[in-house]
């Protein structure tokens, strides 16, 4: 079954009288439960496709289906709809709310889909434990180190149960120890079912996902599927 | 996401930052507070000078001695003149115009009183037992001037409290003598205080009899002034022309143009006075709108400068799933919660402050509801406008530009 569909997608800027293709007709799909590395350098559209994968932004043509609704033509605020409950973004800078606890950061998206407050700070701590916070839970986002805020991040973004996980240079900000125990948790949500999709520059994190897409000026070079690491 | 929801984040987002909302909090705090501190000042002052004219006693008119125009010579000072007798009273009271309750005819000049080893320079005023219905003088012990005093020229006193402290250091000194001239003169009352100071300190005053003042301690045969009670307020000019040609024909002056007295009623005074008053609580409310307009651009400065901070916050939340409404919603309750918070403390401190001055300065203690409305209106307007404004432009911002603000 597929996750994530994208046929024929185009996005171009427009800068006055220049025009930008940042996307030129680009088509792939990720399966359920699948984890995809998206690599490339910088340039080369793959932050664009990011923001379109994430519903931050849509594509100027062509289609984008998530979880079997299309989501290129959608408004504004079915956009931030989609956003909330099918996806779970995890950024290159954590993006937490600083002075707050790890318990709400994580609760965050379950307020905008209006789930009671009881509900939100159980499921926040579960999934703090989960990802080996158990003991952090009331520290804020200054008493962190970088690896424990990605992994703050990482039960935020799990916390609507979304249909991609979608990372942005996920271990971009942290040491090579704590980004290879990232990766990890990366890899054992895969084998608990849920849709990775992870974008970075750099190989050797490209080589914990099963399957590698290299991007090169707005097209797709090629697709490789990796051994298991 | 519903109400409470809201609130409780937008409380959360204020806890948060507690510099910043004190200091957004502060421009409010002191615009409102200035502003009803000074309109209550100002309505203060003017019920105070308005309670000590109508203290000097109700539907007053005074008679003065005034110059008299005589053919190719020097017109005289105000007051100057010596054209006031008690025999003018007398007839006045005789008259039983309708218009006129009570003649009180009045000697009054600066002295030196002395009692043991202190002495003061006081107003002394030689009354008859009229004196005190018409100025409205209440005794705090003993009584006032009498009739009988006055026909029997004794050397008894009535003093005011300021008099009672400086001489006496206070008690009550019924009964004990103070010298006027070296004439030694028995307390037999104390008046009220009246309130006022300066030169309209009516409770620095010593009565005595008036045929005491003229034989005894002045040597004089005229009087300085006639007050007179009028029946009503609406009897004012009735009473002021009845008293006047009654005056003109005893003086034998044919044009009211040509009087050797003059008169004025206490309306006369408190409009006059009104208009003063009137252009100074003017004045005071001109720097409290001043106050008001800086707080409000205090207010917005911080509301611009607090949404601007916190782009990318806004970015991620939006990234998160919050609709563009929520944000605004979100940023508009965190400004009304400020002006809210602001306004009510703002308000005390206003009250506050109204409350010290008067008891500093002891003027009647008032609160303007009028200026705490419009304090409270204009920087609630402030706060809410300079919130939803840029709240409005940082959602309208993507999330994606919103998140990669620096």
């Amino acid at each position: 079954m597929e996750q994530i569909s994208i046929s024929h997608v185009k996005k171009i800027y427009y800068t006055g009288d220049v025009e930008t293709i940042a996307l030129d007709d680009i088509s792939f799909s990720i399966k359920k439960g699948e984890f995809v590395a998206i690599v490339g350098p910088s340039g080369s559209g793959k932050s664009t496709l990011m923001h379109v994968l994430g519903a931050l932004d849509t594509p100027t043509s062509g289609n984008y289906v998530l979880d079997g609704q299309d989501v290129s033509k959608l408004s504004k605020d079915q956009l931030a709809e989609i956003r909330n409950k099918k996806i779970g973004f995890v950024f290159q800078s954590f993006n937490l709310l600083a002075r707050t606890t790890a318990v709400k950061n994580v609760a965050l998206p379950m307020i905008y889909a209006g789930i009671p407050k009881q509900e939100r700070t159980k499921k926040a701590e579960e999934l703090l434990k989960e990802v080996g916070l158990g003991d952090r839970m009331t520290h804020t986002s200054s008493q962190l180190s970088g690896g424990q805020m990605q992994r703050v991040a990482i039960a935020r973004a799990l916390s609507m149960n979304p249909a991609i996980i979608l990372a942005d240079e996920p271990t971009g900000n942290i040491s090579t120890v704590q980004a290879e125990e990232i990766m990890k948790i990366f890899q054992s949500l895969q084998k608990q079912g849920h849709t990775i999709v992870i974008i970075t520059h750099e190989s050797s994190i490209a080589a914990y996902a099963q399957r590698t897409i290299y991007i090169k000026d707005g097209k797709i070079e090629k697709e490789v599927k990796n051994g298991k690491k | 996401m519903d109400f409470f929801e809201l609130l409780a984040s937008s409380f959360e987002a204020l806890t948060l930052n507690k510099v910043r909302t004190a200091l957004a909090g502060l421009g409010i705090v002191i615009g409102i507070g200035a502003v009803i501190a000074l309109v209550s000042l100002g309505q203060a002052t003017q019920q105070s000078v308005q309670n000590s004219i109508q203290g000097l006693g109700a539907n007053l008119l005074t008679i003065s001695p005034g110059s008299q125009q005589t053919t190719g010579g020097v017109q005289g000072g105000f007051g100057s003149s010596q054209t006031l007798t008690l025999d003018d009273a007398t007839a006045i009271t005789a008259a039983n115009f309708s218009s006129i309750s009570k003649v009180s005819p009045e000697v009054s000049r600066r002295g030196q009183i002395t009692a043991g080893r202190n002495n003061t320079n006081t107003s002394i005023i030689g009354a008859t037992a009229n004196y005190s219905g018409v100025h409205n003088v209440t005794m705090s012990s003993g009584t006032f001037i009498t009739d009988q005093d006055v026909t029997g020229t004794r050397n008894v006193a009535v003093i005011g409290p300021t008099v009672v402290s400086d001489l006496f250091g206070g008690g009550d000194p019924t009964g004990q003598t103070i010298r006027i001239n070296k004439i030694p003169f028995t307390i037999i009352g104390i008046t009220v205080s009246k309130g006022g100071t300066g030169f309209a300190n009516q409770d620095d005053i010593v009565f005595i009899p008036i045929s005491t003042a003229q034989k005894t301690v002045f040597g004089i045969d005229y009087v300085t002034s006639i007050a007179m009670s009028a029946a009503s307020a609406d009897s004012i000019t009735q009473a002021e022309n009845d008293a006047g040609y009654l005056l003109l024909q005893r003086h034998k002056i044919n044009s009211p143009t040509q009087a050797d007295f003059s008169m004025f009623s206490q309306s006369d005074i408190l409009s006059a006075a009104s208009s003063v008053t009137g252009t100074f609580t003017a004045l005071l409310a001109g720097i409290a709108a001043i106050s008001l307009l800086v707080g409000g651009i205090g207010i917005m400065n911080i509301m611009l400068v607090t949404v601007i901070e916190r782009t990318r916050e806004i970015g991620l939340r939006k990234a998160l799933g919050a609709k563009d409404n929520i944000v605004i919603a979100q940023f508009l309750i965190e400004a009304i919660i400020l002006t809210i918070g602001g306004g009510i403390v703002g308000m005390i401190l206003g009250i506050l402050l109204s409350f010290g001055i008067s008891i500093l300065i002891s003027l009647p203690f008032t609160i303007s509801f009028y200026a705490i409305f419009l304090a409270i209106g204009v920087s609630g307007a402030i706060g809410i406008i300079f919130g939803w404004y840029p709240a409005k432009k940082a959602a309208d911002l993507s999330p994606i530009e919103a998140l990669r603000y620096e």
